[in-house]
């Protein structure tokens, strides 16, 4: 039942989101903002996630497949499909569904109830489409970006961690990351970035937007926007792998 | 001249506004009083239509607010400047950003025009060099006195406030009165004024309204008020032992 409300409620409010901005040279402004915010300030995490990850996962693969008839290579072509197809899009907007997502829902809950958002209401102003649009294109534009960020990290943490330890050296781990290659691989996790981007942006601004109460209840918004748009990304990457991939 | 005819309003199932009638008028401060969660806040953004009444219609001078669609709503809103109860400032932009942010909004003016738009309303409310400070940096009645400013930025014809002294000390709500009260009569705005503070009520109430659990239960005069015999209202004004000495001298 609430399950449904929130399910209509949150259609008729992105139809009120992408509605055409009153001032297109403020909306410009305010996504250039929400770009510096939301992307240039998540590069950093970004970074030390995918150095990491991409460490961990050429060492586990390395470690699992050690058979004298597997070549070496393989690790670097094997380490680059999961980096790519995986690791990047699905991994980094999960971490940035947390980091991202609770700040765009406290952000936009605590205008509701410091009465902000009716401010704009009496003004006239489509308060859901002024305060949320910038930030779902921002989040479109720079989330593919950082996703490709998070590929070339994630590559070089692998071979990094191959070179230093000696299991993959460096020449087979090069040599791998580029044998059958398939540039789909990347479109098809541009895609999926961008999905999980309007997802995030859209479920978090949800629910900061009909947030009710106090600084409470502000908090516990913030916390259900990062729950509900996880677990949106993890159906929606299960729905486009198999809509793009099979 | 705001009328409000034959208003209802309730949430889930709780009627919180029972057929209100009033006319609120021109040139005046019309004030709202009752109880906290007597319903003065919810009539007032009924008024403003923050709330869709369930019924009744809200009439602004010749114009049906409440047939309107939200495009006619918005030639009225402009005419409209609102104080909310706790000034709701956006807190990321500076105390100019927020004055001038109805000016951004809807005007065609340069740059120049409306910083100066901007510090004559600020001088109006007698505030100076807050230009670059942001809304956390200023007290309680700074930030009352800069919502007025952006309320009246665009020369609203009806200005609406929810509790402007609520939270001041007794001089500087005084202050915030009359201010209200003379900005009123100098642009002959249509004002409502929604206030549980008796002082308010003597001081500045031309036309006072008394709400008492979502109903209208008084009208008249801030001087009527005195010699009025509505016990709900009596129990109300007369709830200090001051007031109620003051009364029986
Ligand atoms: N959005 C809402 N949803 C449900 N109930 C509400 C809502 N807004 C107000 N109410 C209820 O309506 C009643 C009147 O509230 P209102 O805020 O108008 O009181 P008030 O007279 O402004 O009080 P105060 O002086 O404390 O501000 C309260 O019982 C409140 O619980
Ligand atoms: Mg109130």
């Amino acid at each position: 039942m609430s399950f449904l409300f929130h399910i209509g409620r949150y259609i008729l409010f992105v139809k009120r989101v992408f509605a055409r901005p009153l001032k297109p040279r403020i909306f410009f402004k305010k996504v250039i903002t929400e770009i510096d915010t939301l992307g240039i300030n998540s590069v950093g995490i970004v970074f030390v996630i995918s150095l990491f990850m991409g460490a961990v996962i050429t060492l586990q693969l390395a470690y699992n497949i050690d058979m004298p008839f597997i070549p070496r290579y393989a690790i670097g072509l094997g380490s680059r499909d999961s980096i790519i197809l995986e690791f990047s899009s699905t991994i980094v907007s999960l971490i940035l569904a947390g980091k991202v997502g609770s700040h765009i829902a406290s952000e936009i809950g605590t205008m509701r109830v410091t009465e902000q958002i009716d401010v704009l209401d009496v003004m006239g102003i489509n308060s859901a489409s002024f305060l949320v649009l910038p930030k779902v294109v921002a989040l479109i534009f720079i989330n593919p970006v950082l996703v490709v960020l998070s590929m070339g990290i994630g590559i070089f943490g692998g071979w990094i961690a191959g070179s230093f330890t000696g299991i993959v050296p460096g020449a087979d781990y090069i040599y791998g990351i580029q044998y059958a290659f398939v540039p789909f691989y990347i479109f098809y996790s541009l895609i999926k970035s961008v999905v999980f981007a309007f997802l995030i942006a859209t479920i978090s601004g949800y629910w900061g937007y009909y947030t009710k109460g106090g600084s409470l209840e502000v908090g516990r918004s913030s916390t259900t926007a990062v729950v509900v748009s996880s677990v949106q990304i993890l159906l929606f990457n299960l729905i486009l792998t198999q809509l793009l991939l099979a | 001249m705001i009328k409000v005819s034959h208003i209802n309003k309730s949430f889930e199932g709780t009627p919180v506004l029972k057929d209100i009638n009033a006319s609120f008028e021109k040139g005046k401060v019309n004030l709202i009083i009752g109880q906290s969660g007597s319903g003065k806040t919810v009539l007032l953004k009924t008024i403003v239509g923050l709330h869709q009444p369930d019924s009744g219609d809200i009439w602004y001078d010749e114009r049906n607010f409440t047939g309107m669609d939200a495009e006619d709503r918005k030639d009225v809103r402009q005419e409209m400047g609102m104080l909310f109860q706790g000034s709701a400032l956006f807190d990321s932009l500076t105390v100019e950003e927020n004055v001038r942010f109805p000016l951004d909004m809807f005007t065609r003016k340069s740059m120049e025009e409306r910083i100066e738009r901007v510090n004559t309303c600020l001088v109006r409310v007698n505030l100076y060099n807050v230009n670059k400070l942001y809304p956390s940096e200023l007290s309680g009645g700074m930030q009352k006195r800069v919502a007025i400013a952006r309320a009246i930025a665009l020369n609203p014809k009806y200005l609406f406030c929810d509790e402007p002294n609520s939270g001041l000390d007794p001089r500087t709500a005084i202050v915030i009165d009359e201010l209200i009260q003379e900005l009123t009569q100098e642009f002959c705005m249509t004002t409502i004024v929604n206030t549980h503070d008796m002082n308010s009520v003597f001081g500045i109430g031309e036309n006072v309204i008394f709400i008492y659990q979502g109903e209208k239960y008084w009208e008249g005069s801030g001087e009527d008020i005195f010699r009025c015999d509505n016990k709900e209202l009596n129990d109300f004004i007369f709830a200090s032992d001051i007031l109620k000495k003051i009364r029986d001298l």
